[in-house]
């Protein structure tokens, strides 16, 4: 039939072209320059409608950009002053009003809320889903957006997914056939050069523009990478560029057959879902995966969570007790280009690919920084603070003391009784009451 | 299409604004806070999704902030239950004096209502009276559990004996309202909401 014919032609001509242009560069490493053009391209028509936008708008009803500025006028004092007291003076009844104040405002504004929802642009980038603020400017824009999402939907998206679909798979046959051969250096750079090209593809498959610093700081075998998290992708960022032991649960589905073929190439660490609650048996594997210097460097994200990229969050101490060398890297988005933000609550995986897939681009830089190791005299969880705040100052983040579990649980009590025992010194001073 | 601004009217935006006294701007704000924290759009907030602020949950005095804004056993707060709170921390303006229109009701950011609404964080019951036991109980939120039974006895019964004038071994709003006349409550319990 002409039909089928005609369709059998274009899927053929269709594969080749992804072949030659995008597949086999992957394996060298080589890049064509498509994706430079490409980003020339969007960077010039975001600049176009920015100024669209710019001239469009009233400007009372620009509303600033919430996000980061505070909305409120804050009383830092501490709590000493702002009981209006010296130490040890006694309860007054006034004492309600500091306490009371302080709940209102972090009842308006708080730092903790504003870092799981996707950070707000500036200007948009006609994507409708970061269309928060911003309001009807004219035909031209209003075309200009209606050829993005045709060019968006139709025309990305199945080559994306096209890419994705065939790095997935050829990830998972390339570890196979590898973990077949006997262990040997031939098997470990062959099992490299599968990860890569796959991570590469993959890369490709969502358009991604990766930027890495200092590359001289990478990390090496057997110590401990540490980045900030915020998204499943930045494991996909960082591996693009060197080979990592992942640690991790064990799931099910298709995230399952690939765990399992990638442990057959190379060892990652995976725990089954009991295991993982075993503190001790977990830092024991990890000891001994560091402890072989020929093990690839372990990836972890202490933040245990996906964080909106726009601050660090509390970095949990189980990674920093192990011992080795950290090698800490700072990985920051650009959110003009698309959203890379995982919000589990609100999409599901699959969802989530397809915004990342429906994006412009996924446009990040990522900072290697020299190793970093626990010093004399310096607990776990002065460790990882030191850590984070590396993280956060090279990454441009703000740093912030709160766990990431608070998006899903209630704070813990022991913060709630550090300010009790503040005030309880308060009024009752040395211990002598009148 | 272009862009639709994401502005939700507010509802009944100008009874709001008469009743509390917001500006509309700052009112536009605390409607986007509003919606920031009812994470799942269901358009009132319920006692969960207060508690889910941290410096909120830390706070010892925050279980009873939190009931305050649900009055007569109500489970959700809609937009204007949550301003008419928020309202009584306004500071305090110059037009709020000059208006001492005897007809209309006191504004809800006045000194006495601030007090009045400091006083209910002490008493539970709103019988209009702080009892010594009620004192004890605001006393034992805020020292958790560094301070024995028997000083934080001592400190409640100091206080009760101290601002009951009438001996009735429990403090009322008078006698509340008198013990703090020379402290500046109207500095001590506002937020200023930046333009």
């Amino acid at each position: 039939m002409e039909g089928a014919e005609l369709a059998g032609k274009i899927l053929s001509t269709w594969l080749t072209l992804v072949l030659g242009f995008i597949l086999l560069p992957s394996v060298f490493g080589v890049s064509l320059g498509i994706s430079e053009i490409y980003m020339k391209i969007l960077v010039k028509t975001l600049e176009w409608a920015t100024i669209r936008i710019e001239k469009g708008t009233p400007k009372e009803s620009i509303l600033k950009n919430s996000a980061s500025v505070g909305i409120i006028q804050r009383d830092e004092s501490p709590m000493e002053k702002g009981l209006s007291g010296l130490r040890g003076r006694d309860f007054e009844l006034s004492d309600v009003f500091y306490f009371s104040k302080k709940g209102f405002e972090a009842i308006v504004e708080d730092e903790v809320t504003q870092r799981f929802s996707s950070e707000e642009l500036v200007s948009w980038n006609l994507l409708t889903r970061t269309n928060v603020n911003f309001q009807y400017i004219s035909l031209r824009l209003t075309m200009v957006w209606v050829l993005g999402v045709i060019v968006r939907y139709c025309v990305l998206l199945p080559l994306r997914v096209t890419l994705a679909f065939i790095g997935i798979s050829l990830l998972v046959i390339g570890t196979t056939l590898v973990g077949q051969l006997p262990d040997s250096s031939l098997k470990n750079w062959l099992s490299e050069l599968v990860h890569l090209t796959c991570c590469r593809i993959c890369v490709r498959s969502l358009s991604g523009t990766i930027h890495y610093h200092n590359k001289q700081y990478r990390p090496q075998k057997g110590g401990i990478c540490v980045a900030n998290h915020t998204s499943p992708i930045d494991v996909l960022i960082l591996t693009t560029d060197g080979c990592y032991a992942m640690v991790g649960q064990v799931h099910g589905g298709l995230m399952g057959i690939i765990q399992r073929a990638m442990v057959k190439a190379c060892p990652h660490v995976w725990f089954e879902r009991s295991e993982m609650k075993d503190r001790h048996l977990v830092t024991k594997r990890l000891k001994e995966h560091i402890a072989d210097k020929k093990k690839l460097p372990i990836l972890i994200f202490p933040e245990g969570t996906c964080i909106n990229n726009t601050s660090v969050m509390m970095f949990k101490k189980g990674s920093f007790e192990i011992g080795g060398t950290i090698h800490p890297v700072a990985i920051k988005y650009n959110p003009q280009f698309g959203d890379a933000f995982w919000n589990s609550s609100k999409y599901n995986m699959v969802s989530y690919l397809l915004r990342m897939m429906t994006s412009w681009a996924i446009v990040c830089d990522v900072w290697y920084m020299p190793a970093m190791t626990r010093e004399e005299g310096e607990d776990a969880v002065q460790f990882a603070n030191r850590v984070k705040s590396a993280i956060a100052i090279q990454g441009g983040l703000t740093e912030l003391p709160w766990d990431g579990g608070l998006k899903r649980a209630k704070v813990k009590d022991t913060l709630k009784e550090e300010q009790q025992k503040n005030y309880s010194k308060m009024i009752v001073g040395n211990g002598s009451l009148s | 299409m272009g862009s639709r601004s994401s502005h939700a009217v507010i509802p009944d935006a100008d009874s709001i604004r008469r009743e509390t006294g917001f500006s509309q701007a700052s009112l536009l704000r605390l409607h986007h806070r509003f919606r920031a924290l009812d994470r799942n759009k269901k358009g009132y907030l319920s006692r969960m999704d207060l508690q889910q602020i941290g410096a909120l949950a830390v706070n010892p005095l925050g279980d009873r902030i939190i009931e305050s804004f649900f009055p007569d056993g109500s489970q959700q707060v809609d937009f204007p239950g949550f301003v008419r709170v928020l309202a009584h921390f306004r500071p305090v303006e110059d037009e709020d004096t000059e208006t001492q229109d005897p007809k209309k009701p006191e504004p809800l950011n006045s000194r006495r209502n601030k007090l009045h609404y400091a006083f209910q964080l002490y008493d539970l019951d709103r019988d209009g009276k702080i009892s010594r036991h009620e004192m004890l109980q605001v006393l034992r939120l805020m020292v958790g559990v560094e301070v024995t039974e028997e000083q934080l006895e001592n400190i409640a019964d100091r206080t009760v004996q101290e601002a009951d004038e009438d001996g009735d071994g429990a403090v009322s709003f008078v006698e509340f309202t008198k013990s703090l006349e020379k402290m500046d409550v109207e500095q001590k319990m506002s937020i200023r909401i930046l333009k």
